[in-house]
């Protein structure tokens, strides 16, 4: 994970170090006084070798000094960290959307292979991984915000604020979060579970006389689904960029509408510090999907040869 | 001593790769989904090359006299804010997403490719450097990173497309390196290195045939995933700029006249809908008959 970290930051640094313009010129605005604008180079470290400059932006960083908004001048940590619970809680509410459909639909579909039921349930799931998550939400909007006026357009109330509201919000961009992952954790859990199903102990446990519901969810489930939570870390890196443009849409107030902003704004500390985080989490959990997946499975010990 | 040699090329080729076109195209048919979806692209193909000759208006010009018209008779699919026709704008936004797609996947095919046959087949020091590079890029969220890319380089399709390559390219070099791997050891490159041939004859001439069925199955998804990308970037302006259509930027356009003119909105998502689709199917199909996991 270091040497990932490592390469993590580098790209990073490169992508703003391309950014035509001079960061203290883009600090201070347009008609901020040339001995203004050297001092703050100066003091930004600008004039100092590259190698210098990435050392101190990574220490920095180390010491929890993100960098500051061109905008409001505030530090970048203090409003990523703010809005982290938004962007959590609407990521969590997407995979449990998500799981709630793929987790029956791609068991039933591997249950019932070959019949309508899983030429159905897979059609679905190719019609949801083809429709734009952006697209599904303006659909969304039209039909429950404009057309039958049962929830609001946009906006957002926190969860302490009004539970009652705060789900209100969340349910359209959730919804359209949890509809695109769901097409794809179903096809994942549909074909682990089709090769599970052929394996010699399902066959054992139909020869023992078990029903067969017992058997697809006590026996085939519980192992298909270890696949399925090992790409987990693919599955956050769609819902963080699927978050950008549904947080947009919807006027979330999270880490996507965060990103989006910082683009619009010109404000790159504050688009650096959100790109970074978003990796950051994307390892996390990776390295947490590692541990759980060692705790299903016994069989897998965790040793020292992924990094 | 050729003759053996052909042989044992054409026996290690001939594990993955398919022995022709017409045994593909016939496969092919036999999947009837994967064969619908071919031929819905083959139409759209079309359609972005015909553009000029089959949309009935010009996609640009405006008619102040009809804007926000619903859907008619003269404006099949109705007409936008500043009366420009919607069918035709649709028609024409098939060129931007098309070349979107291709060329950003054939772009990150050129850069991941090569890159990823050599930390294969030198997997020293080098291939680790270039396998850590590409964890660290898997490890954004594709469309941040691809967005990122954009707000460095600027609005515009070019560098829409390029930000898109950027998030492709370590994928295409993950999957040219495995089946590097898988290959190496393989008794055939054995057999092409005792009789003389240099590393670069055997990744290009045996390793590159024999790798190529899993980047042309991925190629093809990625295809679908990149229109859906160049769509998402151009809704947020960061991708084609007006006057050009696309089927991102006319969904964004579209946004504000929700209460009014819902036609706009729909049009534009069921061309990409329909594209995606199909490329999807399409790419499914193709992996089926390539991939001998799924046999």
């Amino acid at each position: 994970m270091i040497p990932v970290l490592f390469f993590v930051s580098v790209i990073i640094f490169v992508l703003i170090n391309l950014i035509p313009g001079d960061a203290a010129r883009l600090f201070l605005g347009e008609e901020a006084p040339p001995d203004a604008v050297a001092a703050l180079r100066h003091e930004l470290g600008l004039d100092q070798p590259v190698y210098v400059q990435y050392l101190r932006w990574v220490g920095g960083m180390l010491h929890g000094d993100f960098g500051y908004s061109f905008k409001d001048h505030r530090p970048v940590l203090a409003t990523v960290l703010e809005k982290i619970p938004v962007t959590g809680e609407l990521t969590v509410a997407s995979l449990l959307v998500a799981w709630a459909i793929a987790i029956p639909a791609g068991a039933l579909a591997a249950w019932r292979q070959r019949t309508v039921t899983d030429y159905g349930a897979s059609a679905a799931a190719l019609v949801g991984l083809s429709i734009p998550n952006f697209w599904l939400g303006i659909m969304l909007i039209y039909l429950f915000a404009v057309h039958l006026r049962w929830l609001p357009a946009s906006g957002w109330t926190s969860l302490t604020h009004d539970p009652v509201r705060n789900v209100r919000a969340l349910a359209m961009p959730a919804s359209v979060l949890g509809l695109v992952l769901a097409a794809v954790v179903m096809r994942q859990l549909r074909s682990s579970m089709v090769e599970v199903l052929s394996a010699d102990f399902v066959r054992t446990a139909k020869a023992k006389g078990l029903a067969g519901g017992v058997v697809v969810i006590r026996h085939a489930l519980r192992n298909a689904v270890i696949p399925v939570i090992t790409v987990m870390g693919i599955q956050m890196g769609t819902l963080l960029g699927g978050a950008v443009i549904t947080e947009t849409i919807f006027a979330v107030p999270g880490l996507g509408q965060l990103a989006v902003n910082s683009i619009y704004g010109r404000d790159y500390p504050m688009l650096e510090g959100v790109v970074l985080f978003s990796a950051l989490a994307i390892l996390v959990i990776n390295l947490a999907v590692d541990i759980v997946y060692s705790l299903i499975d016994p069989r897998i010990k965790l040793a020292g040869g992924r990094s | 001593m050729t003759v053996a040699v052909d042989a044992l090329r054409d026996a290690g080729r001939g594990r993955t790769a398919p022995r022709g076109l017409g045994r593909l195209v016939r496969r092919l048919a036999r999947n009837r989904l994967a064969a619908a979806g071919l031929v819905v692209l083959i139409v759209v193909v079309g359609l972005a090359i015909l553009a000029p000759w089959v949309a009935p208006f010009s996609p640009i010009k405006t008619d102040f006299t009809a804007y926000l018209q619903p859907p008619g008779a003269r404006h099949l699919l109705g007409t936008d804010e500043l009366g420009r026709d919607v069918l035709s704008r649709v028609i024409f936004g098939t060129r931007a997403s098309l070349e979107a797609g291709v060329v950003s996947v054939g772009l990150a095919i050129a850069v991941g490719l090569p890159l990823g046959l050599a930390a294969g087949y030198y997997s020293g020091r080098l291939g680790d450097v270039l396998m850590r590079l590409t964890d660290a890029m898997l490890a954004f969220p594709p469309l941040v990173l691809a967005l990122a890319v954009a707000a460095v380089l600027g609005p515009g399709l070019g560098h829409a497309v390029i930000a898109i390559a950027v998030v492709l390219a370590p994928v295409f070099m993950r999957l040219a390196r495995a089946a590097v791997l898988e290959q190496r050891e393989r008794e055939y490159v054995e057999a092409v290195r005792a009789i003389g041939a240099r590393d670069r004859r055997i990744i290009w001439r045996h390793l590159l045939p024999n790798s190529l069925a899993p980047i042309v199955v991925q190629g093809s998804l990625n295809i679908a995933g990149a229109i859906i990308t160049e769509a998402t970037l151009s809704f947020l302006g960061l991708g084609t700029q007006p006057p050009t259509p696309s089927w991102g930027s006319m969904l964004n356009a579209a946004q504000q006249y929700l209460t009014q003119a819902p036609w706009l909105a729909f049009w534009p998502g069921i061309a990409i809908a329909v594209t995606v689709f199909a490329l999807n199917v399409a790419g499914d199909g193709l992996r089926e008959i390539w991939d001998p996991r799924t046999r």
